[in-house]
Formats: structure tokens, sequence, C-alpha cells
């Protein structure tokens, strides 16, 4: 069978070492999983990218979706023909494919369908931290959390097993602190399961008010078995008054702490594997002897808000309780309460605060001598990689738009060039927020002519989000003749989340091909007027678009240049700076190549006073060589990398 | 809270705690996983901890690799718990210091630069390595500093830097893992065509670790 990777190894007990995301998919494969869809979000991306290269070995199917809805709503026809089905993605994806989510839990299911979707609280790889838990139980569906990579494994068996059982979607909601985490995870039997799909004539999947109820007792029935999972936990002295309650990765912050401290006889610590609906019982058997109770969570108060109303409900049986946690200002990192990651150093914090006000002293200030003034050190913007096309883009944007002079401006999304918004380029993006919603917002400022408004109004969105939310905003466009144009920033991949494929690749997610579905087809069968250019030429470019500037209607520009992580991968031209050319400083082109331009692979030595480029991260573009007004920029011919 | 009280409370040396640090697009992530796998191979359990996604575009990334006895942790070292730090760059040496280091902290780290945006806009210097090697010599334990990039050459890849750093921070002893269990950790994180130049790797770091170890030298250089 050749390389198989560890996550598929069929050896039970065998301890392997695996990121949360692998665990995440062997769980998949020892409950048995048949249907695989995802769109491809952080942290969650790696999820199915892991199931497609085992999707032949073990016979199941993976399909990555244009957009979160439809692969929503792929798993659940798998799920109601019987089979067992999971669909990934982003906290992002859930709003997408949340308008199916809240009528397929009236509607239920059959086979286990498993919803797993990756927040990001600090947001190291998204644009927000939305907290998802929300979702799950506005939804009313359960929300199981793990807490690392050998629960995310058990997690994922058990919310199969749940969401058979009730006949119900069941929610595991991640984190990027366990997606992205890595730890030894014991393997348990792979499981096949071999059904055969039907749907019988008397079977009914209908959403209609009549199944709030049914909802609303599903979900008691998934407390009553969230009171015996050992995903539900605590550990501790067994009567305490402090309580922390805590759930996926902060249980271990929390216990560090605790540790830290040397609190182990003082603190019990309680930690919740499904977060939605509460275990009742179980909690109450905690809660009935604490005094204070402190909350360890991420990103919002949800648990707070949930236990702080099941102790009012059962207010006679409880005692005095004092709460700790982000409505109290006790549990904070250092943008403040409900914002952002926790870890150890927070709760133990928050511990030391709560104890020093108890004991009646002033709260001692935070200070920590500085071992090398991290304040000093310069920060690292995210930037374009050497090489991006996007760069180009962006550059001939800026040029057209200036040359143009009328104020006209640029709408953006969410891709690589969401970073468009920062220096990178050219801080040209002034609207950021959904997929798609550059276009979308596009269709409202080009109805504004009629009130006078006379600039000109660009969108960009790269060519995986066309597929995904853009199209309908382009049939809008058309339909109601709003006057923008619509760059798609075509890098040929899905490139912010590691290189998927999407219908414009013509692969599919195991690898095999498939039909190409062009923009340019899509685009054409609108009949709106297209152009294509390549974004290292930058001139043309430039000219293109300053001429559709001047048009009215709807415009589409395709800029079509592979994703330069890929292109390097097969071809490298070397570019260097020649220095009998390079007049430095004295050129007058206030260093255009590093400062101006900005690729960081273009450098400057600062003991010649001359530019360089620094051959180990540059991509080959030679971009750069075509704008450096003495041509002192060499692009050699491309070498095939081995 | 004074320097003193900030040393780690270890118990017989665990949780070993080892922050790996660089710029996305080094390999940081990869280099994680070889080290958690050798721990793994030598009947350790292990946590790791990953800051990328968008960390592909230049941004700083920061990996945290804690080795254990008995008693699972969570994947985030607490600030100045680190008993090593391997980094890949200079400036993020630097920053992960600040955060994780103390008094003790052991400090491999790879001598070339790579320049923060702002930098290269003028708009700030990037001190210079003997600034940098000094303020980590004054406020931590051992420094060595090496530049893996002829090396990772040698072995047949720029790419492979990662995994001469690792190499070299198993020779040099500072890991409670024996070399044997990174050859099983190399195998089964690398694909067959891709294993032989890592192989190379790792042995022209691990001959440059045994010899910083055993001259005592600073770093490489003579």
């Amino acid at each position: 069978m050749g390389f198989l990777p560890t996550v598929a190894l069929d050896q039970p007990g065998k301890k392997v070492f695996l990121s949360g995301n692998e665990a995440f998919a062997r769980g998949a494969l020892e409950a048995g999983v048949a249907y695989a869809t995802s769109y491809p979000g952080s942290p969650t991306a790696e999820v199915l990218e892991i199931l497609s290269a085992l999707a032949k070995t073990f016979n199941f199917y993976v399909e990555w979706s244009v957009n979160e809805k439809v692969a929503m709503e792929g798993a659940a026809a798998a799920s109601f023909a019987g089979l067992r089905s999971l669909v990934v993605m982003k906290c992002d994806g859930l709003n997408v494919a949340f308008d199916f989510l809240t009528s397929l839990a009236l509607a239920g299911t059959k086979g286990g369908m498993v919803i797993l979707v990756g927040d990001d609280p600090g947001a190291h790889s998204s644009a927000k931290e939305e907290d998802s838990r929300y979702l799950g139980k506005l939804a009313h569906i359960p929300v199981l959390e793990p807490a690392d990579p050998q629960e995310a494994k058990e997690a994922m068996v058990a919310a199969f097993e749940l969401s058979e059982f009730l006949r119900q979607p069941v929610m595991l909601r991640s984190v990027t602190r366990v997606c992205h985490a890595g730890g030894d995870v014991a393997l348990s039997k792979l499981q096949r399961i071999n059904r055969l799909p039907f749907l019988d004539r008397e079977e009914r999947f209908i959403t209609w008010i009549e199944f709030h109820a049914t909802a609303e007792t599903k979900i008691a029935q998934a407390a009553a078995w969230g009171e015996n999972t050992p995903l539900n936990t605590y550990v501790g002295p067994e009567r305490t008054k402090w309580l922390l309650i805590t759930e996926g990765p902060c249980f271990y912050y929390a216990r560090e702490a605790v540790v830290l401290l040397g609190w182990e006889e003082k603190v019990g610590i309680l930690k919740l594997g499904m977060v939605w609906p509460l275990p009742e019982e179980f909690l109450k058997k905690h809660l009935m002897h604490a005094e204070k109770v402190i909350f360890g969570e991420e990103v919002e108060p949800f648990t707070e808000e949930n236990v702080k109303a099941l102790v009012a409900q059962y207010g006679k049986q409880m005692g005095f309780i004092n709460f700790y946690g982000k409505k109290s200002g006790h549990v904070a990192g250092p943008a403040g309460p409900g914002l952002g990651e926790m870890n150890p150093d927070i709760i133990m914090q928050a511990l030391k605060r709560i104890e020093e006000e108890e004991q009646g002293l002033p709260v001692p200030q935070e200070r920590e001598e500085s071992l090398v003034a991290p304040g000093e050190l310069p920060n690292r913007e995210l930037a374009f990689c050497p090489g991006c096309p996007h760069r180009a883009s962006f550059w001939a944007l800026k040029g057209a738009l200036e040359l143009d002079g009328r104020g006209g401006f640029v709408l953006g999304d969410i891709g690589c060039y969401t970073l468009g918004k920062g220096r990178t380029g050219y801080n040209l993006l002034q609207t950021m927020h959904a997929m798609g919603s550059g276009a979308g917002l596009a269709c409202g400022f080009g109805q504004l002519s009629r009130f006078g408004f006379n600039q000109p109004v660009v969108a960009v969105g790269g060519d995986s989000t066309f597929y995904h939310a853009i199209i309908p905003a382009l049939v809008n466009a058309k339909y109601n003749q709003a006057d923008f144009l619509l760059v798609i920033l075509d890098n040929e991949t899905t490139a912010m989340t590691g290189h998927q494929p999407h219908p414009g690749t013509g692969l599919r997610a195991t690898g095999e091909g498939a039909e190409k579905i062009a923009l340019e087809e899509i685009v054409a069968g609108l009949k709106i007027p297209l152009f294509i250019s390549d974004p290292y030429a930058v001139d043309e470019t430039r000219a293109i678009i300053f001429r559709l500037l001047q048009e009215k209607g709807p415009r589409v520009l395709i800029l079509r240049r592979t994703c330069a992580l890929i292109a390097a991968k097969t071809k490298k031209p070397r570019v260097y700076v020649d220095p009998a050319r390079c007049l430095g400083d004295a050129c007058g082109c206030a260093r255009f190549c590093s400062r101006v331009f900005a690729c960081p692979a273009n450098i400057w030595d600062e003991e010649k006073g001359k530019a360089v480029i620094d051959e180990v991260i540059c991509n080959g573009c030679g971009v750069c060589a075509s704008l450096c007004p003495q041509r002192a920029i060499v692009v050699e011919e491309a070498v095939l990398v081995s | 809270m004074s320097l003193g009280s900030i040393v780690p409370r270890e118990e017989k040396g665990f949780p070993f705690n080892l922050v790996i640090c660089g710029v996305g697009g080094q390999g940081n992530v990869l280099g994680t996983q070889v080290i958690a796998r050798a721990a793994v191979c030598a009947g350790l359990e292990v946590a790791t901890g990953d800051t990328l996604g968008v960390s592909q575009r230049g941004g700083s990334v920061l990996s945290h690799v804690r080795l254990l006895r008995e008693k699972r942790y969570g994947p985030l070292i607490p600030r100045h718990q680190a008993a090593v730090i391997l980094g890949f760059e200079p400036l993020e040496t630097l920053r992960a210091f600040s955060v994780y280091g103390n008094p003790q902290t052991k400090v491999l780290m790879n001598a070339r630069p790579n320049y923060p945006l702002q930098v290269l806009l003028g708009e700030s210097s990037y001190p210079s390595l003997e600034k940098i090697k000094g303020l980590l010599s004054r406020a931590g334990g051992v420094l060595k500093v090496i530049d893996a990039a002829p090396l990772a050459l040698k072995a047949g890849s720029l790419l492979a830097q990662n995994i001469v750093l690792v190499g070299a921070l198993t020779g040099i002893g500072w890991l409670p893992l024996p070399e044997e269990a990174f050859q099983a950790a190399l195998k089964e994180t690398f694909s067959p065509g891709a294993l032989s130049v890592n192989r190379r790797a790792f042995q022209q770091g691990l001959r440059l670790g045994y010899l910083l170890f055993k001259n005592n030298l600073k770093s490489q250089d003579p």
C-alpha cells in the first residue's frame, strides 16, 4: 500500500503523535465515516485534506464543496440515506451554512452526522474570533468540545454515536489550540460500516414548526446522555469551595495554573466535554459546595451565562456563589475580558487576584522585568509572499486609480488578497467583510450614480471565492446593471488555506481529474464584458484597468497567474541585482524595489548602499525587474527545480 | 516579579518545555513534528502547539513542544518557562526569549535574518546580530549560534534548514531524547521521496551539534 501516514495505521493500542486535525480525521475513520465534505478554512482546513489522501484506501467519499452550505447539505443527504457523514468548516463557514442547519435540526437526521467547526480565538488565521457555541445552542443541537488531540479522536467517535442515537446532527466545536496542537494519541480499531444507502418511501425529513418540540425533546435526551459521558470530568478534592469550570484546552491551562500555584488541594477543576446542553446533575453536584466559581473558556462567556442561569434555576439548592469570569472581569487576557485566547498565565493571574481580594489585600500591580525590551523589536506585519501575483495586481490597480483621479476605491473580501488592506497591498482595500462581500457591496455602490456619485468602484475577489459566493452577486450586478469593475485575482488555487483544489483547477479532493469550470465561461454566460490579463505584465494590466474604469455597467477583469508558492516548486528563475547598474540612494528611486514595491525578497545591503535580492526567499517572479527605473535587476532563464 | 521567582517548577526535568520560533515558510511546524514524533518513539508523552495559518505570509511563527511523563499538559508553555529555545531566525529568537526565556534557558539560534516589512520600508531597524547575541547571552543560559543554510544546501535543499537545526539540537544534547528516536521520527514524518534529503540534513546538523557540544564552542565559526 506504500507510504501510509500514522493517522491511518491499523494498530489498535499503538500510541502515535497526531495533530488535533489528524486526530479528528482518525476519529472519523474509527467511527466508520462514509461521506465527508468541507470548504477549506483555518484552523480545520487540514481535516479533509487528510481524509482525501485516505479516501481511496478506505473506500469512502470526500468532496471539497464550493461552499459550506452545499457541503452541509451533501453530508445531510448521506445521513438521510443512512450513512455516517462529516462536514468540516471554520466558524465563518457555519454562518454560511446556518440557514440550512437551523432547518436540519427540526427535520432530523438518520445516519450519524457530525459538524466539525473550527473556532479561532485570537484570530490567528481569521478576521474575527466568532464563538460558534452560541450557534449550536440556537440551532437546538448538542455541542461537544475536546481538550486535546486524544479527546479530539474520542469526541468525534462519541459525536457520531450520539447523533445516530438522537437522529440529530451533533456539532463538534474545536479551537485552534486543539486543531493545531499535537499530542500522543492511543489508536483504537478502524471501523468500516457497510451500509447500503437507502431512503425509504416512508421516510421524510421536513422542517416544520411542529418539529420544534421534537428538537427540544432531543436536546433533553442529549443532556441526559451528557450526565454519563467521560468527556465531562472533574479533578480535584471531593468537596471544594473553589470550582474552576473549564472546557477545551482551558482545562489544561487551568490545571497547570493550579499546579504552578500549588493549590491542588484548594481548587477543583470541572471540564465540560459537552458544552451544550449542560449536564445539570453533574454540574449541580459540584456547584452545591462551591463558594467561588471561576470560568475558563474561549471566547465569550457562553458557559458562564448558562451556568449562572442553571444556578438561578435551582437557587434553593445552592449556597451563595461568587462568580468570577468575563462578566466580573477577573478572567481576562491582555486585550480584556471576553477578548482573545486563554493561556495558563491568564488563569493563574485570575486565581491570584481572587485570592488577594478575599484576603483584603490590595491587588499588586503586574510588573515584570523585561529581559530584552520586546517593545523595541520590529513587528512582523503580514505581507504577500515574495513573487505573489496579488502584489503586482494591487500595484497595477493603484496606478490605474491614481491615473483616473476620480477617487476610485477597492472593495475586498476573504482570501490572501485580504492583506491588500495593509501596506503590502498599498492599503487599497477600503472594505473587507465576508466571502464575496466585495462584489455584493459593489452592487450597492454601483447604483449610486443616480444620486450624483461618480467615483469608480472596483471589487476584488479570489478564484475560489468566486465559486463560493461571488456568482450570486455578479448575477445581481448584471440583472440590476450595477456600475463596477470586478477584478478576479485568479491564482488558480485556494491559496490562503493551503492550496486546495476548486472547480476551476480541474482536480477533485482526491486528486482525480474533473472537467474545469472556467471563470471566463461563467462570466461569458452572463454576457458581462470580460478581459483577462497577466498581473506580472504590470504596464499592460494597469492600462486595461484604467480603460475599464471609464466604462459603465458591470465589467470583469481576470488577473490570472499561479500562486508563487506553487509556481516556485517547479520553475524558479534566478533574479539578482546587477551592482554595476544599481545606483543605490543616488538613483532617486527612493529604494523603489524594497521600500516602495515592498517585496520581502527585495532587501537593502546597508554596507554597499545598494539593492540586493534575498535568493533564499525570492520566488523568481521578476516583477521588480520590470519596475526598476534603472533596469538593474536581472532575471535569468527559468531553471527546473528538482 | 523578580527573575528568581520565574524559574520553572520542574519535577525531574518534566514537563520539558521547548520553544521553536521563526518566520512563516521556514518549516517550524515540520521541525516540531519531528521532535514530537521522536518523543513518542522514545516513550514520552508530548503536547505541541503551533501558531500558524496566515503564517506563510511573513508572520512570526511559534511552536510549543512539551515533553511529558505521566501527566498530560496543554499546548501552551507559561511565560518564562522554556528550558530550551530553538530559534530559526535571530529577531524571532529574541522575541520568543522575551516571553518564554529565563536565566537558565538554553538557546540554539540560526544566524540568518529575515527582514520584517517595516525594516524594509525603513521605518525601524533590525538589531545587529551582535546585539541580539549580547542580549541573549546576558539574559539567558547557554547560547549557541549556527548558520544552517550552507549545511542544508550540502544536504540537497535549502528548505531542509529546519531539519539541520533539529539535528544540531539533538547533537548538542539538550533534549532528553536519544538520536535513534529521531531516525524513526524522520521516517514517520517524510514520504520516501523526501526522506533522504532530510536524513542528510539531520546528519549535517547532528555532526555540528556534536562539535559544538564537544568543543564547547559558541558558534560554528572558528
